[in-house]
């Protein structure tokens, strides 16, 4: 199955996330990633979801079912930005630590904290980037990892800005971006 | 200038403002502040006391389904709203306009396992168009008008708003000019003009075209325009199970019901036809069978108000989204000149002919009345629909509201459905056992001046049957029930006759005598054994000022044919007992 990398815009209400993710759970496609953040405008948030599907315009049009999703692309096939972070703790004995400092400066990863036998270490980039990284810092042995998700954006003027979908912004009458 | 009111009557104001005038529920802790605000607006707001919140559910299933309005129903937290879930499902399944209102324990509370509570906005998500968990009063003005909009709008669908007491309790100066802030939801009403003009051009030049006619075609009270489209076209319309009713049986282009229980002619015509125009119906797996073989020559064109149902089990040649109604009408706008449908026309009698004589030749609704296998039985079911649909249709101004099982499927087949839109309600898409009897309950509010025939199975009938108090309760006198009694939970029982040897694992099933229940609860009950009395039992029925049950006690083991064996092909159907 492809994964495909969809942008959705979503207005911040509680429990929007759960409502996403449940919908392509029980949708029976198998979410890869999922990143969530605010965008550009306070009420809308942006995410960015990969999906291990055939059948992403089902996806899609699923989504557009719920209420709270605004607009929804799949950018796979578009030119697109696309980042993905990660922090690693690895096992590092002052032995090895040049070497991994070496490492990481061909990757632009950062070291972030270093402990008696241990460093963090900070790296972002695109996804299959952070993939070699992980997979030349592995044999240090990997005490812990975290993957941020992916997140996407496409190149050029075109994409969807957050702000066409507010209606009559700040103007009277506009029910507060908290309501439930 | 507004004045200062408690949550709970903003709640009954803010319904109030949207039209509704009836609710069905059942009180409990968490929702007392609502329903002691209600006392005060009894006079606009209708309240009706269920005895399961399940009855409460579907009752105000069945007043959308027959009005077209928004059916309301209110739970207690915990069990009261869990009970709440199975209707919520069914309307979302059949798209039907229900706004659920629950109580939620305290908001100081929330989270805490406090006593009846329950995360009902977690366990709804799936089976809801949209709900809400509301925490603070000045919030349930808009909420309220916002989940109105939504459960009534685009494709209608169930909304819940779950309010936590404190919220209902607090006092508030509540803001009604909130505007609707709804980016995301913006239904599409008008179909696309270039697709419009593409499934013209497909139909014009058409050879054996095919209409299916679904539960949209209803819901958007396109029926005129529905039979004006066909008539123009002299294209044959098939009925969905929702769409019976939106062209009427004795109409000459109607060729009845597709499906696992369809007629054969339908069935071969739908494999046969060279465009399928489907408006309004999802092409549920009931109606195509097994997808993939399903009307393997057709360009399909497809309209629906939900783009997410285009393509989702049928490919679309034409893709249509917007509302039937307006649909119809941009059809008609757009129509040919008469000599660019000549071709059309010119084989509209052959293919209608050709599909008059598959009905002929297979078994159609004469034949199944009729048939041989019936003989020497003392009360086939067949003789209970073939004495209703007369006597309704002599009477007219009626609604029939069947449960799920043999006894649904034999309605649909059997009873001739001549007197249009929302005279058949049943429950479809979920096949929820236990529909009827509440359900009917709201049709009989809703339109308080026809007639209303539940008709069940003795398997779903004592699901429900408690809402028979309600009914006597609210002195509702146009409810009839017949109970077509066959000892078994019938369709499984066919299943396992048809597909597992016969063995009847958990399917014989007795009851109390029916008859006498309803009189317990205040009904007349009448009990009928023999072919003989049928007719005297319904009309004896129909002129009794007040809720009447009968008691069809029919032969035990008869099967509903012809059918589609599930995954198979509906080219592939058992027509009759010989053939199975």
């Amino acid at each position: 199955m492809k994964a495909h990398t969809i942008v959705a815009l979503v207005q911040d209400r509680p429990g929007v996330l759960s409502r996403v993710a449940g919908l392509v759970r029980r949708r029976g496609y198998n979410i890869a990633s999922l990143a969530v953040g605010h965008s550009e405008q306070p009420s809308i948030s942006r995410m960015t979801i990969v999906v291990e599907s055939d059948h992403v315009e089902q996806v899609v049009k699923q989504l557009y079912r719920l209420i709270e999703v605004i607009k929804v692309s799949d950018v796979t096939e578009d030119p697109t930005v696309e980042r993905e972070m990660v922090v690693v703790k690895i096992h590092a004995p002052p032995a090895v630590r040049h070497e991994v400092v070496a490492m990481c400066s061909v990757f632009d990863a950062k070291v972030v904290d270093v402990g008696s036998t241990s460093m963090i270490i900070e790296m972002t980039g695109t996804p299959s980037k952070v993939e070699n990284f992980i997979e030349v810092i592995r044999p240090y042995g990997v005490k812990e990892m975290m993957r941020t998700g992916r997140i996407a954006m496409v190149r050029g003027a075109r994409g969807h800005n957050a702000s066409e979908y507010i209606e009559s912004a700040g103007g009277n009458g506009v029910a507060a971006p908290s309501l439930n | 200038m507004s004045q200062q009111r408690t949550g709970a009557q903003v709640m009954c104001e803010a319904l109030i403002r949207e039209g509704v005038d009836v609710m069905f529920g059942i009180p409990g802790g968490a929702i007392m502040p609502f329903y002691f605000a209600m006392w005060e607006y009894r006079e606009q707001l209708r309240h009706i006391l269920c005895r399961h919140e399940q009855g409460a559910g579907h009752a105000a299933e069945g007043y959308a389904r027959a009005t077209g309005r928004i059916g309301v129903c209110i739970g207690t937290s915990g069990p009261g709203v869990t009970n709440l879930v199975t209707p919520i499902a069914d309307a979302m399944m059949d798209s039907t306009p229900l706004l659920a209102i629950c109580g939620q324990v305290g908001s100081q509370v929330l989270g805490k396992d406090a006593f009846q509570e329950t995360d009902i906005t977690g366990i709804t998500m799936p089976i809801t168009k949209h709900n809400y968990l509301v925490k603070d009063a000045n919030e349930l003005a808009y909420v309220f008008k916002e989940a109105i909009h939504i459960a009534t709008t685009g494709r209608p669908g169930p909304v819940l708003i779950d309010i936590t007491k404190d919220a209902m309790q607090k006092v508030i100066v509540p803001d009604w000019d909130v505007k609707l802030n709804l980016p995301g939801y913006k239904p599409n009403y008008q179909g696309n003009r270039k697709q419009i003009r593409e499934a013209l051009r497909l139909l014009a030049n058409a050879k054996q075209p095919l209409i299916i006619a679904g539960n949209g075609v209803i819901m958007s009270n396109a029926t005129n325009e529905l039979r004006q489209f066909a008539e123009r076209l002299s294209i044959p319309v098939l009925t969905t199970l929702h769409g019976i009713g939106s062209i009427p049986e004795n109409h000459p282009l109607n060729i009845g019901m597709p499906g696992m229980h369809g007629w054969v002619h339908g069935n071969r015509a739908i494999q046969e036809c060279d465009v399928l125009f489907n408006i309004g119906g999802r092409f549920d797996d009931r109606v195509t069978g097994k997808a993939s073989t399903f009307a393997p020559n057709a360009k399909v064109i497809h309209v629906d108000i939900d783009p997410s149902e285009i393509g989702k089990n049928v490919k679309v040649t034409v893709p249509i989204v917007g509302d039937a109604k307006l649909v119809l009408q941009a059809l008609l706008d757009d129509m040919p000149e008469q000599r660019d449908l000549a071709a059309l026309h010119s084989y509209a009698s052959d293919w209608m002919e050709h599909i008059r004589e598959l009905q002929d030749k297979h078994q159609g609704k004469q034949q199944y009345v009729n048939r041989a296998s019936t003989a020497g039985m003392t009360l086939p079911p067949h003789d209970v629909y073939a004495a209703l649909s007369n006597t309704l249709n002599l009477r007219g101004n009626y609604h029939v509201v069947t449960d799920v099982g043999q006894h649904q499927m034999w309605a649909a087949q059997l009873i001739d459905w001549n007197a249009g839109p929302r005279t058949h309600i049943t429950s479809g898409g979920a096949g929820t056992m236990g529909f009827a009897v509440p359900a009917s309950l709201g049709v009989a509010v809703g339109d308080p001046n026809s007639i209303v025939w539940a008709i069940c199975g003795d398997g779903g009938f004592q699901m429900t049957n408690q809402e028979m108090a309600t009914i006597i309760q609210e002195g509702i006198t146009n409810i009839k029930v017949a109970v077509i009694n066959n000892g078994y939970l019938g369709m499984v029982r066919q299943w396992q006759e048809l597909f597992e040897n016969k063995r009847y694992s958990g399917t014989p099933l007795s009851g109390p005598n029916f008859a006498k229940l309803a009189e317990a609860y205040g009904w007349k009950g009448i009990t009928v054994e023999n072919t003989a009395d049928v007719q005297a039992a319904i009309d004896e029925a129909n002129a009794t000022e007040g809720p009447v049950l009968v008691d069809f006690r029919v032969e035990r083991e008869v099967n509903v044919f012809p059918m589609v064996p599930q995954n198979k092909s509906i080219g592939e159907m058992i027509v009759n007992e010989s053939e199975a």
